[in-house]
Protein backbone atom coordinates (compact mmCIF):
# COMPACT_ATOMS: atom_id res chain seq x y z
CA UNK A 1 0.00 0.00 0.00
CA UNK A 2 0.89 3.54 -0.41
CA UNK A 3 3.01 4.85 2.57
CA UNK A 4 0.61 7.31 3.32
CA UNK A 5 -2.00 4.94 3.43
CA UNK A 6 -0.30 2.46 5.79
CA UNK A 7 -0.13 5.22 8.58
CA UNK A 8 -2.75 7.34 7.63
CA UNK A 9 -5.55 4.76 6.17
CA UNK A 10 -9.27 6.97 5.28
CA UNK A 11 -11.08 8.07 2.61
CA UNK A 12 -9.17 10.26 -0.23
CA UNK A 13 -9.58 13.75 -0.04
CA UNK A 14 -11.58 15.07 -3.01
CA UNK A 15 -10.49 17.93 -5.23
CA UNK A 16 -11.41 20.12 -7.47
CA UNK A 17 -12.41 19.00 -10.96
CA UNK A 18 -11.26 22.21 -12.61
CA UNK A 19 -11.62 23.76 -16.02
CA UNK A 20 -10.19 20.88 -17.93
CA UNK A 21 -12.17 18.25 -17.96
CA UNK A 22 -13.89 18.30 -21.27
CA UNK A 23 -11.54 16.18 -23.41
CA UNK A 24 -11.22 13.78 -20.62
CA UNK A 25 -14.86 13.03 -19.07
CA UNK A 26 -17.34 14.76 -21.70
CA UNK A 27 -15.04 14.79 -24.91
CA UNK A 28 -17.75 13.55 -27.51
CA UNK A 29 -19.73 16.57 -26.34
CA UNK A 30 -17.04 18.82 -26.40
CA UNK A 31 -15.75 17.55 -29.90
CA UNK A 32 -12.57 16.31 -28.85
CA UNK A 33 -11.12 13.15 -30.80
CA UNK A 34 -11.94 11.20 -27.99
CA UNK A 35 -14.71 9.52 -26.56
CA UNK A 36 -16.85 9.48 -23.93
CA UNK A 37 -18.37 6.18 -21.73
CA UNK A 38 -21.57 8.13 -20.85
CA UNK A 39 -23.56 10.83 -22.31
CA UNK A 40 -26.72 13.56 -22.04
CA UNK A 41 -28.74 10.73 -23.45
CA UNK A 42 -30.76 8.35 -21.49
CA UNK A 43 -33.26 6.89 -23.22
CA UNK A 44 -32.53 5.07 -26.09
CA UNK A 45 -35.46 3.23 -28.30
CA UNK A 46 -38.31 1.69 -26.06
CA UNK A 47 -37.19 3.36 -23.18
CA UNK A 48 -40.50 2.96 -20.71
CA UNK A 49 -41.83 6.06 -19.53
CA UNK A 50 -42.70 9.81 -20.79
CA UNK A 51 -39.92 11.11 -23.01
CA UNK A 52 -38.88 14.92 -21.78
CA UNK A 53 -35.95 17.08 -21.63
CA UNK A 54 -34.37 18.19 -18.23
CA UNK A 55 -32.69 21.32 -18.69
CA UNK A 56 -31.19 24.20 -16.52
CA UNK A 57 -28.48 26.10 -15.60
CA UNK A 58 -25.96 26.17 -12.69
CA UNK A 59 -25.83 29.98 -11.33
CA UNK A 60 -23.16 31.45 -9.16
CA UNK A 61 -23.25 33.69 -6.37
CA UNK A 62 -22.99 36.48 -8.64
CA UNK A 63 -26.15 35.55 -10.40
CA UNK A 64 -23.62 34.32 -13.46
CA UNK A 65 -24.32 31.08 -15.32
CA UNK A 66 -21.41 28.89 -15.29
CA UNK A 67 -19.75 28.07 -18.01
CA UNK A 68 -17.47 24.86 -16.65
CA UNK A 69 -19.85 22.96 -14.92
CA UNK A 70 -20.37 18.82 -15.03
CA UNK A 71 -23.86 17.26 -14.27
CA UNK A 72 -24.40 14.20 -13.64
CA UNK A 73 -27.74 12.62 -13.13
CA UNK A 74 -28.99 8.60 -12.09
CA UNK A 75 -32.96 8.37 -12.05
CA UNK A 76 -35.00 5.32 -13.08
CA UNK A 77 -37.21 4.66 -15.96
CA UNK A 78 -40.86 5.19 -16.21
CA UNK A 79 -41.83 2.39 -14.06
CA UNK A 80 -38.96 2.97 -11.60
CA UNK A 81 -36.51 0.48 -12.83
CA UNK A 82 -32.49 0.64 -12.90
CA UNK A 83 -31.20 -1.51 -14.86
CA UNK A 84 -28.39 -3.64 -13.19
CA UNK A 85 -25.92 -4.10 -16.05
CA UNK A 86 -25.31 -2.88 -19.53
CA UNK A 87 -27.33 -6.03 -21.18
CA UNK A 88 -30.50 -4.66 -19.03
CA UNK A 89 -29.94 -1.31 -19.97
CA UNK A 90 -29.52 -2.09 -23.64
CA UNK A 91 -32.78 -4.36 -23.30
CA UNK A 92 -34.69 -1.27 -22.04
CA UNK A 93 -33.51 0.98 -23.84
CA UNK A 94 -32.33 3.19 -20.74
CA UNK A 95 -28.72 3.71 -18.70
CA UNK A 96 -29.72 5.38 -15.75
CA UNK A 97 -27.10 7.58 -15.34
CA UNK A 98 -25.96 10.88 -17.71
CA UNK A 99 -23.37 13.42 -17.75
CA UNK A 100 -23.37 16.82 -19.28
CA UNK A 101 -20.75 19.29 -19.41
CA UNK A 102 -22.23 23.14 -19.57
CA UNK A 103 -20.07 24.34 -21.83
CA UNK A 104 -21.26 23.24 -25.28
CA UNK A 105 -25.00 24.88 -25.12
CA UNK A 106 -25.23 28.43 -26.10
CA UNK A 107 -26.95 29.44 -23.15
CA UNK A 108 -24.51 27.17 -21.29
CA UNK A 109 -27.50 24.84 -19.92
CA UNK A 110 -26.64 20.97 -19.51
CA UNK A 111 -29.51 19.21 -21.25
CA UNK A 112 -30.32 15.88 -20.70
CA UNK A 113 -32.99 13.46 -23.33
CA UNK A 114 -34.44 11.02 -20.68
CA UNK A 115 -38.02 10.03 -19.61
CA UNK A 116 -39.83 11.48 -16.60
CA UNK A 117 -38.62 8.78 -14.12
CA UNK A 118 -41.48 6.12 -12.25
CA UNK A 119 -40.82 5.95 -8.00
CA UNK A 120 -38.51 3.89 -7.19
CA UNK A 121 -40.65 2.74 -3.99
CA UNK A 122 -44.46 3.73 -2.89
CA UNK A 123 -43.85 6.72 -0.57
CA UNK A 124 -41.32 8.22 -2.97
CA UNK A 125 -41.98 11.01 -5.08
CA UNK A 126 -40.30 10.64 -8.64
CA UNK A 127 -36.72 12.08 -8.80
CA UNK A 128 -34.16 12.49 -9.81
CA UNK A 129 -30.23 12.13 -8.06
CA UNK A 130 -27.56 15.30 -9.75
CA UNK A 131 -24.09 15.27 -9.29
CA UNK A 132 -22.70 19.26 -9.80
CA UNK A 133 -19.31 19.30 -10.31
CA UNK A 134 -17.16 22.35 -11.52
CA UNK A 135 -13.82 24.53 -10.94
CA UNK A 136 -14.44 26.30 -7.29
CA UNK A 137 -16.06 23.59 -5.79
CA UNK A 138 -13.08 21.13 -4.01
CA UNK A 139 -16.02 18.60 -3.23
CA UNK A 140 -18.88 17.95 -5.25
CA UNK A 141 -22.60 18.90 -4.70
CA UNK A 142 -25.48 16.54 -4.40
CA UNK A 143 -29.02 17.40 -4.76
CA UNK A 144 -32.01 16.03 -6.05
CA UNK A 145 -35.03 16.89 -8.93
CA UNK A 146 -38.24 16.45 -8.25
CA UNK A 147 -41.65 17.05 -10.47
CA UNK A 148 -44.06 20.26 -10.41
CA UNK A 149 -46.94 18.22 -11.65
CA UNK A 150 -46.23 15.65 -9.10
CA UNK A 151 -47.51 17.81 -6.04
CA UNK A 152 -49.41 14.91 -4.20
CA UNK A 153 -46.46 12.69 -4.18
CA UNK A 154 -44.07 15.53 -3.70
CA UNK A 155 -46.10 16.32 -0.43
CA UNK A 156 -45.36 12.58 1.20
CA UNK A 157 -42.18 12.67 0.12
CA UNK A 158 -39.75 12.09 3.30
CA UNK A 159 -36.70 13.65 1.59
CA UNK A 160 -38.92 16.35 0.82
CA UNK A 161 -40.33 16.89 4.07
CA UNK A 162 -36.62 16.91 5.36
CA UNK A 163 -36.10 20.24 3.78
CA UNK A 164 -37.29 23.74 5.20
CA UNK A 165 -40.37 24.39 3.68
CA UNK A 166 -39.10 27.71 2.60
CA UNK A 167 -36.43 25.81 0.68
CA UNK A 168 -38.18 22.79 -0.69
CA UNK A 169 -39.16 24.99 -3.71
CA UNK A 170 -35.31 24.80 -4.97
CA UNK A 171 -35.58 21.05 -5.62
CA UNK A 172 -38.66 21.21 -7.81
CA UNK A 173 -38.66 21.38 -11.68
CA UNK A 174 -40.79 23.42 -13.64
CA UNK A 175 -42.81 21.76 -16.29
CA UNK A 176 -42.72 23.49 -19.78
CA UNK A 177 -44.93 21.43 -22.91
CA UNK A 178 -44.00 23.42 -26.35
CA UNK A 179 -44.76 21.59 -29.83
CA UNK A 180 -45.54 18.33 -28.67
CA UNK A 181 -42.23 18.32 -26.23
CA UNK A 182 -41.58 17.92 -22.76
CA UNK A 183 -39.11 20.04 -21.09
CA UNK A 184 -38.31 20.18 -17.36
CA UNK A 185 -36.45 23.41 -16.29
CA UNK A 186 -34.18 22.95 -13.05
CA UNK A 187 -31.56 25.61 -12.21
CA UNK A 188 -29.01 25.08 -9.83
CA UNK A 189 -28.08 27.62 -7.57
CA UNK A 190 -24.73 27.63 -5.59
CA UNK A 191 -25.65 30.47 -3.29
CA UNK A 192 -27.79 33.24 -2.49
CA UNK A 193 -31.28 33.76 -1.55
CA UNK A 194 -32.28 30.59 -3.06
CA UNK A 195 -29.61 28.35 -2.81
CA UNK A 196 -30.99 24.96 -3.82
CA UNK A 197 -30.68 22.76 -1.44
CA UNK A 198 -27.97 20.36 -1.52
CA UNK A 199 -27.66 16.95 0.38
CA UNK A 200 -25.28 15.13 2.63
CA UNK A 201 -25.71 12.02 1.01
CA UNK B 1 -39.77 -4.38 -11.36
CA UNK B 2 -39.34 -1.86 -8.83
CA UNK B 3 -37.03 -1.53 -6.16
CA UNK B 4 -38.49 -2.65 -2.97
CA UNK B 5 -36.31 -1.71 0.23
CA UNK B 6 -37.94 -3.48 2.32
CA UNK B 7 -37.05 -7.11 0.45
CA UNK B 8 -33.28 -6.66 0.10
CA UNK B 9 -30.89 -6.67 3.09
CA UNK B 10 -29.34 -3.16 1.34
CA UNK B 11 -25.84 -2.22 2.09
CA UNK B 12 -25.84 1.22 4.18
CA UNK B 13 -22.99 3.64 2.85
CA UNK B 14 -20.62 4.67 5.30
CA UNK B 15 -20.52 8.62 5.87
CA UNK B 16 -18.63 10.95 3.89
CA UNK B 17 -15.55 11.40 6.25
CA UNK B 18 -15.66 15.40 6.87
CA UNK B 19 -12.32 15.53 8.34
CA UNK B 20 -10.80 14.39 5.44
CA UNK B 21 -12.04 16.66 2.62
CA UNK B 22 -11.82 20.27 1.65
CA UNK B 23 -14.31 22.45 2.62
CA UNK B 24 -16.34 24.15 0.18
CA UNK B 25 -15.34 27.96 0.75
CA UNK B 26 -11.22 28.06 1.01
CA UNK B 27 -10.43 31.78 0.90
CA UNK B 28 -6.73 30.96 -0.47
CA UNK B 29 -8.72 29.73 -3.62
CA UNK B 30 -10.18 32.24 -5.31
CA UNK B 31 -12.53 30.62 -7.55
CA UNK B 32 -14.54 28.95 -4.26
CA UNK B 33 -15.79 32.31 -3.00
CA UNK B 34 -18.56 32.48 -5.83
CA UNK B 35 -19.37 28.44 -6.28
CA UNK B 36 -19.04 27.19 -2.93
CA UNK B 37 -22.87 26.27 -1.28
CA UNK B 38 -23.34 28.20 1.72
CA UNK B 39 -26.13 26.74 3.37
CA UNK B 40 -25.42 23.72 5.60
CA UNK B 41 -26.51 20.02 3.78
CA UNK B 42 -29.36 18.47 4.68
CA UNK B 43 -28.50 15.24 5.86
CA UNK B 44 -30.05 12.02 3.34
CA UNK B 45 -30.37 8.72 4.41
CA UNK B 46 -29.03 7.28 1.53
CA UNK B 47 -31.46 5.05 -0.57
CA UNK B 48 -31.73 2.83 -3.22
CA UNK B 49 -31.44 5.70 -5.98
CA UNK B 50 -28.27 6.48 -4.17
CA UNK B 51 -26.80 3.30 -3.84
CA UNK B 52 -27.18 2.85 -7.65
CA UNK B 53 -23.16 3.17 -9.90
CA UNK B 54 -23.86 3.44 -13.12
CA UNK B 55 -23.62 0.59 -15.38
CA UNK B 56 -20.99 -0.30 -17.99
CA UNK B 57 -19.39 -2.86 -19.54
CA UNK B 58 -15.57 -3.25 -20.60
CA UNK B 59 -16.90 -2.36 -23.84
CA UNK B 60 -16.68 1.45 -22.86
CA UNK B 61 -12.73 1.00 -22.93
CA UNK B 62 -10.89 0.63 -25.67
CA UNK B 63 -8.11 -1.31 -26.59
CA UNK B 64 -5.19 1.87 -25.79
CA UNK B 65 -7.30 4.20 -23.62
CA UNK B 66 -5.19 2.88 -20.53
CA UNK B 67 -2.11 4.37 -22.79
CA UNK B 68 -2.07 8.01 -23.18
CA UNK B 69 1.36 7.22 -24.87
CA UNK B 70 -0.29 5.77 -27.41
CA UNK B 71 -4.07 6.96 -27.50
CA UNK B 72 -3.26 10.29 -29.62
CA UNK B 73 -0.32 9.48 -31.87
CA UNK B 74 -0.52 11.37 -35.05
CA UNK B 75 3.07 11.31 -36.42
CA UNK B 76 5.42 9.72 -33.36
CA UNK B 77 5.46 9.50 -29.44
CA UNK B 78 4.50 12.60 -26.82
CA UNK B 79 7.43 14.05 -25.52
CA UNK B 80 8.32 13.98 -22.00
CA UNK B 81 9.20 11.27 -19.22
CA UNK B 82 7.02 8.27 -19.31
CA UNK B 83 5.82 7.29 -15.89
CA UNK B 84 3.63 4.19 -15.03
CA UNK B 85 0.74 5.27 -12.89
CA UNK B 86 -1.02 2.20 -10.81
CA UNK B 87 -2.69 1.70 -7.46
CA UNK B 88 -5.21 -0.19 -5.62
CA UNK B 89 -9.09 1.09 -5.24
CA UNK B 90 -10.34 -0.37 -1.98
CA UNK B 91 -13.57 1.06 0.00
CA UNK B 92 -12.35 2.32 4.21
CA UNK B 93 -12.99 -1.62 5.16
CA UNK B 94 -9.78 -2.28 3.00
CA UNK B 95 -12.04 -4.09 0.48
CA UNK B 96 -10.66 -3.98 -3.08
CA UNK B 97 -13.13 -1.82 -4.90
CA UNK B 98 -13.87 -4.11 -8.50
CA UNK B 99 -14.77 -2.91 -11.60
CA UNK B 100 -14.49 0.24 -11.03
CA UNK B 101 -14.67 2.77 -13.99
CA UNK B 102 -11.12 4.89 -13.12
CA UNK B 103 -10.51 8.13 -15.71
CA UNK B 104 -7.95 10.74 -16.10
CA UNK B 105 -6.87 13.88 -17.66
CA UNK B 106 -3.90 16.24 -17.28
CA UNK B 107 -1.84 18.66 -18.89
CA UNK B 108 1.18 17.48 -21.38
CA UNK B 109 4.68 17.74 -20.26
CA UNK B 110 4.77 21.66 -21.20
CA UNK B 111 2.16 22.03 -18.50
CA UNK B 112 -0.54 22.51 -21.59
CA UNK B 113 -3.97 21.47 -21.56
CA UNK B 114 -5.56 20.40 -24.57
CA UNK B 115 -8.59 22.32 -23.56
CA UNK B 116 -9.10 24.80 -25.72
CA UNK B 117 -9.39 27.65 -22.88
CA UNK B 118 -6.20 26.76 -21.66
CA UNK B 119 -3.81 29.95 -23.15
CA UNK B 120 -0.56 29.39 -21.36
CA UNK B 121 2.13 30.11 -23.20
CA UNK B 122 3.51 26.96 -23.50
CA UNK B 123 3.59 23.86 -26.63
CA UNK B 124 0.79 21.50 -27.47
CA UNK B 125 1.94 17.92 -28.22
CA UNK B 126 0.78 17.36 -31.28
CA UNK B 127 0.86 12.91 -29.86
CA UNK B 128 -0.29 14.25 -26.50
CA UNK B 129 -4.31 13.95 -25.65
CA UNK B 130 -3.65 13.60 -21.97
CA UNK B 131 -6.71 11.21 -21.46
CA UNK B 132 -7.51 8.14 -20.72
CA UNK B 133 -9.73 5.95 -18.56
CA UNK B 134 -9.40 2.00 -17.29
CA UNK B 135 -11.40 -0.75 -14.86
CA UNK B 136 -9.71 -1.89 -11.65
CA UNK B 137 -9.35 -5.68 -12.05
CA UNK B 138 -10.85 -8.26 -9.34
CA UNK B 139 -7.89 -6.77 -6.96
CA UNK B 140 -9.19 -2.96 -7.67
CA UNK B 141 -5.94 -2.54 -9.10
CA UNK B 142 -5.57 -0.03 -12.36
CA UNK B 143 -2.70 1.24 -14.20
CA UNK B 144 -1.82 4.01 -16.66
CA UNK B 145 1.41 4.83 -19.28
CA UNK B 146 1.88 8.27 -19.61
CA UNK B 147 3.62 11.02 -19.63
CA UNK B 148 4.29 12.87 -16.46
CA UNK B 149 2.28 16.58 -16.40
CA UNK B 150 4.58 19.36 -16.30
CA UNK B 151 3.67 22.57 -13.53
CA UNK B 152 1.85 25.20 -14.83
CA UNK B 153 1.11 28.85 -13.92
CA UNK B 154 -3.12 29.97 -13.15
CA UNK B 155 -4.10 32.72 -12.40
CA UNK B 156 -5.46 32.36 -8.80
CA UNK B 157 -2.77 35.22 -7.38
CA UNK B 158 0.20 36.52 -8.14
CA UNK B 159 2.95 34.01 -9.65
CA UNK B 160 0.65 31.35 -8.65
CA UNK B 161 1.86 27.99 -10.32
CA UNK B 162 -0.23 24.22 -9.60
CA UNK B 163 2.08 21.78 -8.22
CA UNK B 164 2.49 18.79 -10.85
CA UNK B 165 -1.00 16.62 -11.05
CA UNK B 166 -3.56 14.29 -12.45
CA UNK B 167 -6.80 14.92 -12.26
CA UNK B 168 -8.65 11.32 -11.10
CA UNK B 169 -12.17 10.70 -11.47
CA UNK B 170 -13.95 7.35 -9.81
CA UNK B 171 -17.54 5.86 -9.02
CA UNK B 172 -16.47 2.99 -6.90
CA UNK B 173 -19.56 0.98 -6.10
CA UNK B 174 -22.27 3.36 -5.68
CA UNK B 175 -23.40 6.95 -6.74
CA UNK B 176 -23.28 8.26 -3.71
CA UNK B 177 -19.22 6.96 -3.42
CA UNK B 178 -18.50 9.55 -6.41
CA UNK B 179 -14.97 10.79 -6.21
CA UNK B 180 -12.88 13.46 -7.95
CA UNK B 181 -9.37 14.32 -6.72
CA UNK B 182 -5.92 14.75 -8.08
CA UNK B 183 -2.84 13.01 -7.35
CA UNK B 184 0.71 14.84 -6.84
CA UNK B 185 4.06 13.62 -6.92
CA UNK B 186 6.43 13.21 -3.93
CA UNK B 187 8.45 16.72 -3.00
CA UNK B 188 6.90 18.57 -5.31
CA UNK B 189 8.18 21.82 -3.44
CA UNK B 190 5.02 23.71 -5.56
CA UNK B 191 2.67 21.69 -2.86
CA UNK B 192 2.94 24.11 -0.13
CA UNK B 193 1.67 27.53 -2.06
CA UNK B 194 -1.40 25.67 -3.79
CA UNK B 195 -4.59 26.64 -2.44
CA UNK B 196 -6.01 23.16 -3.60
CA UNK B 197 -3.89 21.24 -1.68
CA UNK B 198 -3.48 24.02 1.79
CA UNK B 199 -7.59 23.78 1.69
CA UNK B 200 -7.29 19.74 2.06
CA UNK B 201 -6.78 19.56 5.77
CA UNK B 202 -3.18 19.10 6.67
CA UNK B 203 -3.32 15.86 8.64
CA UNK B 204 -4.72 14.28 5.08
CA UNK B 205 -3.04 15.50 2.22
CA UNK B 206 -0.33 12.76 1.91
CA UNK B 207 -3.47 10.65 0.86
CA UNK B 208 -3.32 13.07 -2.16
CA UNK B 209 0.34 12.06 -3.20
CA UNK B 210 1.62 9.32 -4.93
CA UNK B 211 4.74 7.41 -3.52
CA UNK B 212 7.68 6.86 -6.72
CA UNK B 213 8.50 3.36 -6.52
CA UNK B 214 11.12 0.99 -8.27
CA UNK B 215 8.68 -2.11 -7.80
CA UNK B 216 6.52 -0.14 -10.54
CA UNK B 217 9.59 1.56 -12.46
CA UNK B 218 10.40 -0.50 -15.34
CA UNK B 219 13.54 -0.58 -16.43
CA UNK B 220 14.90 1.38 -19.56
CA UNK B 221 11.17 2.47 -19.86
CA UNK B 222 9.36 4.39 -17.67
CA UNK B 223 9.21 5.71 -14.02
CA UNK B 224 6.75 3.86 -11.68
CA UNK B 225 4.39 5.88 -9.52
CA UNK B 226 1.94 3.84 -6.64
CA UNK B 227 -1.85 6.09 -6.04
CA UNK B 228 -3.93 4.41 -4.06
CA UNK B 229 -7.41 5.46 -3.17
CA UNK B 230 -10.05 4.85 -0.74
CA UNK B 231 -13.48 5.73 -1.66
CA UNK B 232 -16.32 5.26 1.32
CA UNK B 233 -17.64 1.75 1.86
CA UNK B 234 -20.78 -0.27 2.65
CA UNK B 235 -21.32 -2.26 5.47
CA UNK B 236 -22.48 -5.34 3.09
CA UNK B 237 -21.30 -6.67 -0.67
CA UNK B 238 -24.02 -4.46 -2.58
CA UNK B 239 -26.07 -6.30 -4.94
CA UNK B 240 -24.43 -7.53 -8.61
CA UNK B 241 -23.60 -4.61 -10.87
CA UNK B 242 -22.58 -6.32 -14.22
Amino acid sequence: MMSALETNFGQTPSQTVGPYFAYGLTATQYGYDFDQPFDAVLALDGASGERIRLEGRVIDGDGNTVFDALVEISQPDGQGRYPASVDEARAIGFRAFGRCGTGTDAQHRFVFHTVKPGAESPGEAPHVNVIVTMRGLLLHVFTRVYFDDEADANARDPVLASVPAARSPTLIARRVEEGGAVRYRFDIRMQGADETVFFDV
Amino acid sequence: MPNDPTQTALPRLDPRDWDSHPSYLYPGYRSTAKRGPTQPLIPLKASLGELRQPVYGHDCIGEFDHDLTRNARRNGEPLGERMILTGQVLDERRRPVAGTLVEIWQANASGRYVHKVDQHDAPLDPNFLGAGRCMTDSEGRYRFLTIKPGAYPWGNHPNAWRPQHIHVSLFGQHFASRLVTQMYFPGDPLMQYDPMVTGTPEKYRNRLVADFTLDVTEPDYALGYQFDIVLRGADETPFENR
